[in-house]
């Protein structure tokens, strides 16, 4: 049984609510959907402070190297910055000093080069894109570009974050230190994604315009350099004497064997995600113009390509909670699932629509995902035990859908409200418990962008319930959402907001899986959660079993 | 004992059959990939600028072969056995443990050796027969060492062939810079790689790099080998004229001047035929690393008795050879880390007497690596605390006896210092394995001997023709300063440390699921023993990273044939080590409270808890 957005709680009305994101006493109308007030890590980046970096554009290098360089060291910054047609313009344009054959035989390349390309891109549009362009394209950020917070990562196993912020800078914060450092590094432009190594307490990779980057945030030294930043946080007042440290490795100093490592490969920009093994050995990169998806050995700086024909690239990589899988995302209506014991890999393909988002069940049986251009969730089940030598016989033959978020207006108090539409992103609970749907919205239809979260249950039958909407203040939307692995009573979704907030939802609530060790022992005494009874017994989904 | 001596020995010769075959296997494959390779090879070497259309339609070569069929096969029969000979070598020459030279004289031992001489010979002459081949399948002006040329005082005459003579030299030329980069770079090294793919695909994401990289190397061995034709080809061009009785053509000009050398075609087909050599050689290499490297899965516990040499605790104990270790050590990490059911048979217990036989064997061994590398780790530190302070390097000389130990010189100061401290001992700055992996082969100590023999002999000859002492100590002190490779003692320390990372991924996978899998609490017994060897290697490497050179990375070398990646095994092992403390105080959490240990270590795994390391 499938159904939609109707069955849902409507959404708050959207004046006079936003006090109780930080009013002690009281409740939104859902009781299952609480804002918890005065947390720690309450954040705010308002977005006039925050300037983007100018980055000198290409022509404006080419007009500084005119006055100052000879032909030979143009050529050569040309042909290190962009390659063999960036050699071939630089020829091609100071036909003065160049002979002739040489300016026209480069002008013909270049042609040629040029038209090639085209051809390229005809086969795989997201080619023609600029780099920019294409990070705000494929980022699971909704509206990436002109987002005051581009990236936020909780680290797995305590309660420290990291922010990536629009003007390139990354922020940690650590509720238990006054500090918050922020690092930043020359090759450290648009931010795509991040993300913390598990089982280790320091290390963060950052996927960034053209390389990776790995930094060692050392937690023990936070107090021995203190320099001045901006930053208005809700919770951490200025004071005189704790300022922020910043970490910021020179230019001139060795890059990796610093505070950060660099991890680059020809022909792999831009990055645009990452993904750490669950094990922590393993890091994978992807790039959308890359066909290949890069596995680190991130400690020995080593790569291995795996090259697959189709797709044009790899946008978006997730991996199970389990580690023996490995979603990939191409540019074109394709997507792969690795099996990571040998590395092989199934292909899904004749969707309608790029793969936007996928997320995976924390038991790794289970992988949602959405497409561009649809309005519902398809699920994928692998019933095998993952390590078996036939790893992907036991996988499924066919995605089912399992919600449909078509848009639909709901009653409110203020009257009807549309929710609905095209997803962005989706996240799924480490205790496999709420499922957030970031839908994108559409500002001309009058619908906002919005959160939906469902309740969902694993076993023994998989099944989505409604449980209510997540929205901000009046006239910010959600651009980027988490949960928080470390969250002991329930689960905790962080959202980022169009203003630059961070705010942290929490759903309370007894989890039924046996809490993972380690993870936080028994979790305390739930909150009684009082809801209403007609949205108890509402399923939108649920799994036959056979 | 005898009963078990013997099953030992049949054991190990029938383990020693699983690399064999795989050799076996990879030979054949690279032997078979030979056709479309010289395929690819012949068509290249037709390749003119200037006929374009006639390459295309290759009537002349069509010809040419049919012309001489008998010449081709016969070229290809002995294009197979340099293949074979490649292969050979790789199998009698890998190993799984690098021979890091710590000092330039050290790598000067590594060249003079025996062994080593033994194999540029051989690869010198297999560079000969091949680009004799290559000669032949060009054909035309290459064809032949001689053709009858008219003089003008006598008859017909036979002349030399200097465009042959060249290409035969230079495949001579790349033969022996192939076996001698082979040494500098640690080509016979073969590394596991972390990312396990089935061969076909391994082989198709390299081949790639093989090309490009037998390419570029072709072009660097070119140049080096132009230079020295250019200033030293008139030797064998007079020797081979002399032993053949050739005459030298005098109406053809000779190639080692300016002009004879910037022939295009003979560059291009000198550059094809370096490379086509270079590549067939690295293919052979190539898979053969990747035949020997794949993932072996041995049975955990046997099912009849006979098996029980085959089984995975017995091989991971065993020490020879050293390459089924690490295979058996590779499994288990695997085991530990994918396998659920396997997992299962390590926690069993023993039928009768239910024992944890298997776990405690495993346990046993994984511990004995860790601490064995903490021992050598502690004993390096102590070292370098001890005298590396006062001064920057040591010396050794010849005990006056000339017994096989060696007496180490502690050298103070050139000018104003005698000798300060005489202390008998091995080689301290680059400490090798051998204790660890005793039947590795390790050219290093005896090359070494051999070759600061000579380089004793010098300073003794120098010193008394002199007289005093300065002279002798200036000389030692220029040697060290020039020759000492810095990184190359961590390096050296850390030389089989793959191991000690599948130990240490083995063991901590294993804990970690004994929290949940572990029915009878075999592992529970031996959790403390663990965390302390853990906690001790974490201890001595931190320390290790605080000595200068440690913690600085070597550049990366791209499209190298040569494996590098055991430069950088110390920062893989230290990344494990971590992850594996942590992998295990994250399972357990609160519970290693009530495990039994020292203060100290407790407060540093009270940091792991709360991830402060």
């Amino acid at each position: 049984m499938m159904c939609s957005l109707a069955l849902f709680p409507p959404p708050l009305p959207g004046d006079g609510e936003t006090s109780h994101y930080y009013s002690k006493d009281e409740f939104t109308t859902d009781p299952s959907v609480w804002f918890e007030e005065s947390h720690a890590l309450n954040l705010y980046f308002p977005r006039e402070s925050l300037k983007p970096h100018s980055r000198p554009e290409s022509s404006s290098k080419a007009a500084f190297r005119d006055h100052c360089e000879t032909l030979y060291t143009r050529s050569a910054g040309a042909w290190r910055d962009a390659g063999l047609s960036g050699l071939l313009n630089e020829i091609a344009n100071s036909s003065a000093e160049v002979p002739k054959w040489l300016g026209v035989s480069s002008r013909c390349v270049l042609a040629l080069l040029q038209w090639v390309s085209s051809f390229h891109g005809s086969l795989f549009p997201h080619l023609t894109l600029s780099s920019e362009e294409m990070t705000a394209e494929f980022s699971q950020v909704l509206d990436w570009s002109d987002c005051a917070v581009r990236g936020f990562a909780w680290h797995p196993h305590t309660q420290k974050c990291a922010v990536a912020l629009l003007d390139d800078s990354i922020k940690i914060y650590n509720p238990k230190s006054s500090t918050s450092p922020t690092l930043k590094h020359r090759l450290q432009r648009s931010v795509a994604a991040l993300q913390w190594k598990p089982l280790c307490a320091s290390d963060l990779a950052v996927a960034c315009h053209n390389c990776l980057l790995v930094w060692h945030v050392d937690p023990t030294s936070l107090s021995t350099r203190y320099t001045h930043t901006h930053t208005h946080t809700h919770t951490q007042p200025h004071s005189p004497q704790v300022l922020p440290q910043r970490f910021h490795c020179s230019p001139s100093r060795r890059p990796s064997s610093g505070c950060a490592q660099v991890l680059s490969h020809p022909g792999h920009s831009p990055v645009t995600s990452v993904a750490w093994s669950p094990s922590g050995s393993l890091l994978v990169s992807a790039s959308p113009r890359d066909t290949a998806m890069l596995v680190w050995d991130v400690a020995v700086e080593s790569c291995v390509p795996l090259h697959r024909v189709g797709g044009g690239g790899v946008t978006h990589i997730s991996w199970s909670p389990d580690g023996s899988r490995l979603m990939a995302a191409t540019p074109s209506s394709l997507f792969r699932v690795w099996e990571t014991r040998m590395w092989t890999c199934e292909r899904w393909p004749s969707l309608k629509g790029r793969c936007q988002s996928g997320c995976w069940s924390p038991d790794g049986s289970r992988l949602l995902f959405t497409v561009q251009g649809e309005t519902v969730i398809y699920a994928l089940t692998f019933t095998d035990t993952p390590g078996l030598p036939l790893g992907m016989s036991g996988g499924p033959k066919a995605a089912t859908v399992v919600a449909d978020l078509s848009e639909t207006s709901l009653d409110t108090p203020d009257g009807d409200t549309m929710v609905g539409g095209e997803i962005q992103s989706l996240a799924w609970d480490p205790r496999g418990e709420r499922l957030a749907v970031l839908l994108k919205g559409d500002a001309g239809a009058g619908r906002p962008a919005m959160i939906a979260v469902f309740k969902t249950q694993i076993n023994p039958a998989f099944k989505l319930l409604p449980c209510g909407f997540v929205q901000g203040e009046p006239g910010t939307e959600p651009r980027l959402m988490q949960f928080n692995p470390n969250f002991r009573h329930g689960a905790q979704l962080t959202v980022c907001w169009s203003n630059g907030k961070i705010t942290h939802v929490a759903f309370y609530f007894m989890s039924a899986r046996v809490p993972q060790p380690g993870v936080g022992g028994s979790p305390p005494l739930p909150i009684s959660q009082g809801r209403p009874a007609d949205y108890v017994n509402q399923t939108l989904y649920t799994e036959l079993i056979s | 004992s005898g009963h078990s001596k013997d099953g030992l020995c049949t054991g190990s010769s029938r383990r020693d059959q699983v690399i064999f075959w795989r050799a076996v296997a990879s030979i054949a494959w690279s032997v078979l990939l030979l056709p479309p390779t010289t395929a690819l090879y012949v068509v290249l070497s037709r390749f003119s600028l200037f006929h374009p259309l006639q390459w295309l339609t290759g009537k002349r070569t069509l010809k040419n072969v049919i012309y001489s069929q008998n010449i081709a096969i016969f070229s290809f029969i002995l294009l197979c056995g340099v293949v074979l000979l490649v292969g050979f070598f790789n199998l009698e020459y890998y190993s799984v443990v690098p021979s890091i030279a710590c000092s330039k004289i050290a790598l000067l031992g590594h060249v003079l050796h025996p062994r080593q001489f033994f194999h540029s010979l051989v690869h010198c002459i297999m560079g000969v027969v091949v680009a004799w081949c290559c000669a032949v399948t060009i054909g035309g002006r290459y064809q032949a060492l001689g053709y009858p040329c008219m003089k003008d005082e006598s008859g017909p005459q036979m002349c030399l062939n200097e465009n042959h003579l060249v290409l035969l030299l230079a495949g001579a030329f790349v033969g022996y810079s192939h076996s001698l980069l082979g040494l500098v770079h640690n080509m016979n090294y073969i590394s596991f790689h972390t990312v396990q793919q089935y061969k076909y695909l391994c082989f198709k994401g390299t081949l790639p790099l093989v090309m490009r990289a037998s390419a570029v190397q072709a072009l660097y061995s070119l140049r080096n080998f132009l230079a020295l034709y250019f200033f030293m080809g008139y030797v064998p061009r007079a020797w081979v004229c002399r032993t053949l009785d050739l005459q030298v053509d005098s109406s053809v000009y000779s190639l080692d001047c300016v002009s004879g050398l910037l022939d295009l075609s003979l560059l291009y087909q000198l550059w094809i035929s370096a490379s086509f050599l270079l590549f067939t050689w690295y293919i052979t290499v190539l898979l053969f690393r990747i035949f020997v490297t794949e993932a072996y899965s041995f049975p955990v516990q046997p099912t009849f008795q006979e098996d029980a040499h085959q089984c995975l605790p017995e091989v991971i104990t065993g020490k020879q050879p050293t390459i089924l270790k690490f295979l058996a050590l590779q499994d288990l990490a695997r085991l530990s880390n994918h396998c659920p059911s396997r997992r299962q048979e390590v926690f069993s217990l023993s039928q009768p007497g239910g024992h944890p036989l298997t776990w405690t064997a495993v346990n046993r061994e994984c511990l004995s690596l860790l601490s064995d590398l903490t021992e050598r780790l502690v004993s390096h530190h102590d070292n370098v605390a001890s005298n590396g302070r006062t001064n920057r390097s040591w010396v050794l000389f010849p005990p006056p006896g000339g017994s096989r130990s060696w007496v180490l010189a502690h050298v103070h100061h050139p000018l104003t210092s005698s000798l300060m401290s005489i202390i008998p001992s091995r080689l301290p700055s680059c400490p090798s394995s051998p204790h660890v992996f005793p039947h590795v082969h390790h050219p290093l100590t005896s090359s070494l001997t051999s070759s600061l023999m000579s380089l004793t002999s010098l300073t003794s000859s120098l010193t008394s023709r002199c007289g005093p002492w300065p002279i002798c100590f200036m000389m030692s002190d220029w040697v060290l300063f020039s020759l000492q490779l810095p990184e190359a003692s961590s390096q050296a320390l850390f030389a089989d440390s793959q191991a000690h990372i599948w130990a240490l991924e083995g063991l901590s996978h294993l804990v970690a699921a004994s929290y949940s899998e572990d029915q009878y609490g075999v592992v529970q017994t031996t959790l403390p023993s663990i965390l302390s060897a853990m906690l001790m290697l974490q201890e001595a490497v931190d320390r290790h990273f605080k000595l200068p050179h440690a913690s600085s990375k070597p550049g990366r070398s791209s499209f190298s044939m040569g494996d590098s990646s055991y430069k950088t095994l110390r920062f893989a092992l230290r990344a494990t080590l971590k992850t594996s403390i942590y992998r295990i105080t994250a399972t357990f959490g609160e519970h290693l409270n009530a495990v039994q240990m020292s203060s100290e270590h407790r407060k540093r795994l009270q940091n792991f808890l709360e991830y402060k390391e």
